[in-house]
């Protein structure tokens, strides 16, 4: 029995884009990658991503937004994360996201941030090595 | 050109022996070709590979049955297609200014984006539209909004598309009121409404009822506008945002008149003569990569399409036989890397629409894969479409690649690729149900996992980004959207509903109610309610309370 526990990622599609190509490919690459996956769906308000992560205890939230409304969703999800007193969850993020926008996301506690044409074994790599738990 | 084929079918046999020892001294550089729906690519394509298609049967005269070679006679030597660059962001103010922009530049035709939260019912002050107000199209709450977006733009003098779905009766209708406001009566108005829910469903996700009432709506529009909106164009059936999603050519077309086939059967199952409504059906398709296939995709749907319509449902009309398509370029293959290569993808994608006989065009701008459009890159991508209009000599002749071997090979199996697959539809139900078990969402998952592989796997070279690439930084004129459009909109709400007849609005709400429970034509109530400055949220919750609300299924395997 292999006893190394396998990550859990919640993949989330906060706010009302639509575009969920990106995320299902990277969810498929994860599970290929061994990983467990929950995909929320799209149109998910920051509560209901931050509760889902907490009920499938989730080690990594993976957010995916290409409607231009990450300057609102993911600090919001990081506040409700600090609300609920949760700091061990690895949450990225991906979409269509300014570069200038990015060191601000990662102010408030995303920890990092895949553009266009990024490979998914650099996120699934990112992943095992920044896990949390 | 004349041809023994007896003769030739000996030849290919001696050129393709004489070739086996060259081949192992120089082998190709793979040893398969295939394209993106799968379909092999020969080395060479001679007449053999056209010997027993009958001119008349397969291609004939554009303008006429079978339309594969375009649908209208002269094509571009009458008029060039529409330039018509899809834009709207931040609020109504913004927009017109953006939109007498690109008129003055010359552009032919509007094409209106709206926000997600307009696209989705919620008015701007709604907790869901938190974030999103303004962002990737325009905010529109109520018909004073409308009326602003169209500010000075003579609306008999414009066609205008818009690109609404789950709440497009709602927009219809502001349209309409504006026009009349503007003294242009409805059946001056010409422009589209995209109203194709069943894609909405499988790949672009702003539907908010479920099927069945959407379905009735979509009938209700067909009904009303072949009446009083004659030439509207009352649908945009589009296989732009399956093939985004991920699909290939083949499934784009399959998917993509799947769909339609669907809306004209609900339709003739409302009671609606065939040859009334569907001469008013529009199509709207993606111009992807891969040039020839492109091009022989567009022929091979207007072939397909016409073909159904016929033998299908017995229409008589020519009209009713036609795909009239808008062309939109590939967003999802610009890349953020070097973004100006994305000039030349967009121009080259650009170039296959054009000989594949679009009716009208939307070139993408170099930057989206970064942000909204920047105004010096919307200009690039119209003077791209001006360059191909003007300079380059595609438009002097009509299907100018008809009868290369190639195309025309190419062509006939995506049509018969497509057709498989619609029987297989047709088999699990039509599309609705196919959908619903989402095999449609499957499919086109699979496509979109598989692109990618083969892009990690250096299998498919994008420039940039997987070879050639370099080290950049991303700087440049980003467009933003103000945050403080949400204030600026809940502010307009408050305002208006202080000022209006709220009784009035009361009682045209309440009328949408009992027309909604009933089955009578809901363009009525809901003109009514619209012109009453009833808004777009208010009237969406009425038939969300009715209706209810679509469940998804999201799997991921």
């Amino acid at each position: 029995m292999n006893n190394k526990k396998r990550i859990r990622v919640l993949a989330a599609k906060p706010g009302l884009d639509g575009h969920d190509r990106g995320i299902k490919v990277i969810a498929n690459a994860l599970m290929d990658a061994g990983m467990e996956v929950i995909y929320t769906g799209i149109r998910q308000t920051p509560k209901q991503i931050v509760e889902a992560a907490i009920q499938e205890d989730a080690d990594v939230i993976a957010l995916s937004i290409l409607s231009g409304a990450h300057d609102y969703h993911f600090p919001k999800i990081m506040e409700l994360l600090k609300e609920r007193g949760i700091d061990d969850i690895l949450v990225i993020g991906g979409g269509i996201i300014p570069e200038e926008d990015i060191p601000k996301l990662k102010e408030c506690g995303i920890a990092e941030i895949f553009g266009p044409g990024t490979n998914t074994e650099d996120i699934i790599r990112y992943i095992e090595e920044n896990v949390k738990r | 050109m004349r041809c023994d084929t007896l003769k030739l079918k000996e030849d290919m046999d001696r050129w393709e022996k004489g070739l086996e020892e060259k081949l192992k001294r120089f082998p190709e550089r793979k040893k398969e070709f295939i394209n993106t729906s799968g379909i092999p690519i020969k080395r060479l394509y001679t007449p053999l590979d056209t010997e027993d298609m009958d001119y008349f049967e397969y291609l004939g005269f554009p303008g006429e049955y079978p339309f594969t070679r375009g649908v209208q006679p002269t094509m571009y030597r009458g008029r060039y297609w529409t330039m018509r660059q899809y834009a709207g962001f931040a609020s109504a103010e913004e927009s017109n200014k953006r939109y007498k922009f690109l008129l003055e530049q010359g552009q032919t035709g509007l094409s209106v984006a709206f926000d997600l939260p307009t696209q989705i019912g919620y008015d701007s002050d709604h907790e869901m539209a938190i974030g999103e107000v303004g962002k990737v199209g325009v905010a529109i709450d109520s018909l004073k909004d409308m009326e602003i977006l169209f500010d000075g733009i003579p609306l008999d003098k414009v066609s205008t598309s818009m690109t609404i779905n789950a709440p497009a009766a709602i927009l219809l209708a502001m349209y309409i009121a504006v026009a009349e406001k503007q003294g242009v009566s409805p059946d001056k108005l010409r422009g589209t409404i995209q109203n194709d829910i069943l894609k909405e469903y499988s790949s672009r996700g702003t539907y908010i009822f479920p099927p069945r009432p959407s379905m009735r709506i979509i009938t209700d529009i067909f009904a009303y506008c072949s009446e009083y909106v004659p030439q509207w164009n009352t649908i945009s059936i589009s296989g732009y945002h399956i093939r985004e999603a991920g699909a290939t050519a083949v499934q784009e077309v399959a998917f993509t008149l799947a769909n339609g086939i669907a809306y004209v059967e609900a339709a003739i199952n409302a009671g609606l003569d065939v040859d009334r409504f569907a001469p008013r059906l529009s199509f709207f398709f993606n111009s992807h990569l891969d040039f020839f296939e492109e091009i022989a995709k567009f022929r091979a749907a207007r072939r397909l399409w016409a073909k159904i319509m016929k033998e299908r449902f017995g229409a008589k009309n020519p009209r009713s036989m036609m795909v009239r398509f808008h062309t939109q370029t590939a967003g999802c293959t610009l890349t953020a890397q070097q973004p100006l290569n994305n000039i030349v993808r967009v121009a080259f994608q650009a170039l296959a629409a054009v000989l594949g006989g679009t009716q009208s065009l939307h070139t993408n701008s170099m930057d989206e894969a970064l942000c909204l459009p920047s105004e010096e890159a919307v200009q690039v991508a119209l003077r791209t479409q001006q360059i191909i209009a003007h300079e380059i000599g595609v438009t002097d002749t009509v299907d100018p690649l008809a009868g290369s071997y190639y195309i025309e090979k190419l062509t006939d199996e995506i049509f018969h690729r497509a057709e498989e697959y619609i029987k297989k539809i047709d088999e699990m139900g039509g599309a609705p149900s196919a959908i619903e078990k989402g095999f449609i969402q499957r499919e086109i998952q699979d496509s979109a996992y598989r692109y990618q592989k083969e892009i990690e796997r250096g299998e498919r070279i994008v420039v940039g980004l997987n070879r050639y690439q370099v080290d950049e930084e991303h700087k440049g004129r980003l467009l933003r959207v103000d945050p403080a459009v949400r204030e600026l909109q809940i502010k307009k709400l408050k305002e208006l509903k202080e000022n209006r007849d709220n009784s009035k609005v009361e009682e045209a709400l309440k009328r949408v109610k009992e027309v909604a429970q009933g089955d009578e034509n809901l363009m009525f109530p809901i003109l009514d309610a619209v012109k009453a400055y009833a808004t777009l949220g208010e009237i969406c919750d009425v038939l969300r309370d009715i209706f209810g609300e679509y469940e998804p299924i999201t799997r991921i395997r």
